[in-house]
């Protein structure tokens, strides 16, 4: 176990930069996820970390120690690729005892591990069959198992539970995070799915294009977004950003109320009143979406509304009428023309 | 309903007519060395008989003649270590070069591939004046193993071309795992893509040893004492006595040196090809 330091990473294939200068400090036995959408540098930055791939500039550390020109069975880092990899030839039973054979574990061990990590993915009962004789959930936990089995120092997960139905993920997501408490392995997670990050990161790097834009823990980059792409990359639905002054004035759908609500609920705090006009609205249960535009603001602005349970009713709200909303001062954001966060204008 | 079991009836027969036209043109020539080197002089030069069945009872004098009056045993010997030597040579120079060419050389290795695989296509009797001093300078004029270091010449670059295929199509991730859990970079590809080629492999070793088998220019220029002679050349040039053809015993020899090659055919191409890699990746 060790910490994970990166600085000023940059890897390029061809002309295109695929990491563009990522510095990142991972303490050990931290928990961090990186979040970022389709093609962003993700794997790429994993498999640098791991030694797969030779960054192009930059430096890497792991556990104090300079790894740039290591190869990667010295940096004793585990990962878990995207695709998993699984070893066709092998049983589930080797697959996830090759890494413990690689290291000249004794049999007896290896077999108390194999069967600990299968029962923790719940594929105990799969160790006898060969990868190509399992569904695509089951491969996925195999070569999860297979990458927790050993003691690494770090763990590097890429996309581990996307494979998964909604159930098995919500359990896998606990069992991980509940090793990762207990065995307190650095660990890096990738993933595009938010509330996985929201839910399991210690720290969250939001990563566009290469980089990061910003490093925090889950209710910081939720709640102070340092440009308008985390805003708006982070939250479902998305904030809401609308122009104002020469800047983005941005708001969570949460936080955008009926203008009565919002009055109670502040008492004598500041709020920000808006005309809203609502277009169509979408009911999920719990809470319900309305779209609307703002009166006074573009038209092309589309602004959402998440509506608590006292507002889910059908008849309170209907496509067309308009509405006065609010959102208090101290929910708004403000962010410059180039996007960064701000403090006002 | 009438028209169309009819139509059904024409459909199935024209399919299985074809099946048995293509079943006779590939077994007719088997066939006929199968019954020659069974019949008796007598009834193999009578031609006033149908050729294609015995009218003498089948006769084992043929293959008598080849252990007892040739050095039959001995060609086949000499064919047997030629082939195994070569087959050896070739897997442990072709799968390293295959692999570094399918992985480790980006995009030139393609090119690469098909500049070695074109030396495949040089013919024989262009290279044997060449290779000819090459043997002289060994020291192995008219022995057996000028052919074991020739007959790599052109097995090589072959089989390195084909086993490049066999390696790019296996799933990169999973010598990458092997490399993160712990394996060098020789450790994964012995431990991973060689178990997981061994369709290819299979492949390399079966044409390799039937191309060996049935050599015949290399052998012919480079060896004339009879016990140092592959089965190809023995048959061909010791049962062909100037204008007589020992049409028994040539046969003979080429059935015994034909089964065993056709068994193995059978049993390792269907059985191992294909199906190894399924469930790797996503
Ligand atoms: N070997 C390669 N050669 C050329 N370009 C590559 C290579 N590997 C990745 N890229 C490019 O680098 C960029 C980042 O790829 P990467 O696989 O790291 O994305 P990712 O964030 O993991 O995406 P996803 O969430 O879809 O898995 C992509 O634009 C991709 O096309
Ligand atoms: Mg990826």
């Amino acid at each position: 176990m060790a910490a994970v330091v990166t600085r000023d990473i940059v890897k390029t294939f061809g002309e295109v930069p695929a990491v563009n200068g990522i510095s990142l400090n991972v303490p050990n036995g931290e928990f961090m996820v990186l979040l970022g959408p389709s093609g962003c540098g993700k794997t790429t930055f994993l498999r640098i970390i791991c030694g797969l791939e030779r960054q192009t500039s930059g430096d890497l550390l792991i556990g104090g120690d300079l790894v740039n020109d290591m190869p990667p069975r010295a940096r004793g880092v585990a990962m878990m690729f995207q695709s998993y990899g699984l070893y066709p030839h092998f049983t589930v039973r080797n697959n996830i005892a090759f890494p413990l054979k690689t290291q000249g574990i004794p049999g007896a061990e290896i077999s108390k591990k194999v069967e600990w990590a299968s029962q923790l993915l719940g594929i105990g009962h799969l160790l006898d069959r060969r990868p190509r004789q399992l569904s695509g959930g089951e491969r996925q936990r195999v070569a999860l198992a297979r990458a927790l089995v050993r003691q690494p120092t770090a763990l590097l997960l890429d996309e581990p539970l996307s494979n998964l139905d909604a159930k098995l993920r919500t359990s896998a997501r606990q069992e991980i995070k509940q090793f990762q408490q207990r065995v307190g392995v650095t660990t890096i997670y990738v993933t595009h799915d938010q509330v996985e990050a929201m839910g399991m990161g210690d720290r969250i790097a939001v990563i566009d294009r290469g980089q990061v834009r910003q490093v925090g823990t889950p209710s910081e980059i939720y709640n102070d977004p340092a440009d308008r792409f985390v805003a708006t990359f982070v939250g479902a639905p998305p904030m809401n950003i609308v122009a104002r002054n020469g800047g983005y004035l941005g708001f969570r759908p949460e936080n955008f109320l009926p203008k009565d609500m919002v009055k109670d609920m502040v008492k004598d705090a500041a709020f920000t009143e808006f005309q809203f006009r609502v277009d169509r609205s979408e009911y999920l249960g719990s809470e319900r979406i309305v779209y609307g535009v703002l009166e006074g603001f573009d038209t092309n602005e589309v602004v959402t509304a998440k509506l608590p349970p006292v507002h889910v009713a059908e008849a309170w709200i209907r496509p067309g009428e308009w509405h006065p909303f609010a959102v208090r001062d101290a929910a708004l954001r403000h962010f410059g023309n180039d996007g960064k966060r701000t403090s006002r204008h | 309903m009438r028209r169309s079991s009819l139509v059904g009836v024409l459909q199935e027969t024209s399919f299985y007519g074809a099946v048995a036209f293509f079943f006779v043109l590939a077994a007719f020539p088997f066939y006929w060395m199968l019954i020659t080197s069974f019949k008796t002089n007598a009834d193999l030069y009578n031609v006033n008989v149908t050729p294609f069945w015995f009218h003498d009872p089948p006769t084992l004098e043929h293959f008598r003649y080849l252990f007892d009056k040739t050095l039959f045993a001995t060609w086949l010997l000499n064919s047997l270590i030629i082939g195994v030597c070569v087959t050896a040579i070739t897997l442990v120079t072709a799968l390293p070069a295959a692999y570094s060419l399918a992985r480790m050389t980006g995009r030139n290795g393609e090119a690469l591939g098909i500049g070695i695989f074109l030396t495949y296509l040089v013919p024989p009797t262009l290279l044997f004046l060449p290779l000819s001093r090459v043997i002289v300078d060994l020291g192995l004029q008219n022995s057996l193993w000028s052919l074991v270091v020739v007959y790599p010449t052109f097995t090589i670059p072959f089989c390195t071309w084909l086993l490049m295929g066999f390696f790019k199509a296996l799933p990169v991730e999973i010598e990458e795992a092997a490399i993160v859990d712990g394996c060098s970079l020789f450790g994964a590809f012995v431990k991973m893509a060689i178990p997981l080629s061994l369709p290819g492999i299979l492949t390399v070793v079966i044409f390799t040893f039937t191309l060996t088998l049935q050599e015949f220019v290399y052998a012919l220029t480079f060896i004339s004492a009879a016990d140092q002679k592959p089965i190809t050349l023995g048959v061909a040039t010791d049962l062909v006595r100037g204008d007589v053809f020992f049409w028994g015993e040539i046969m003979a020899g080429a059935l015994i040196a034909s089964v065993p090659v056709a068994i193995a055919y059978n049993l390792f191409l269907d059985r191992f090809i294909g199906g190894i890699t399924g469930g790797a990746v996503k």
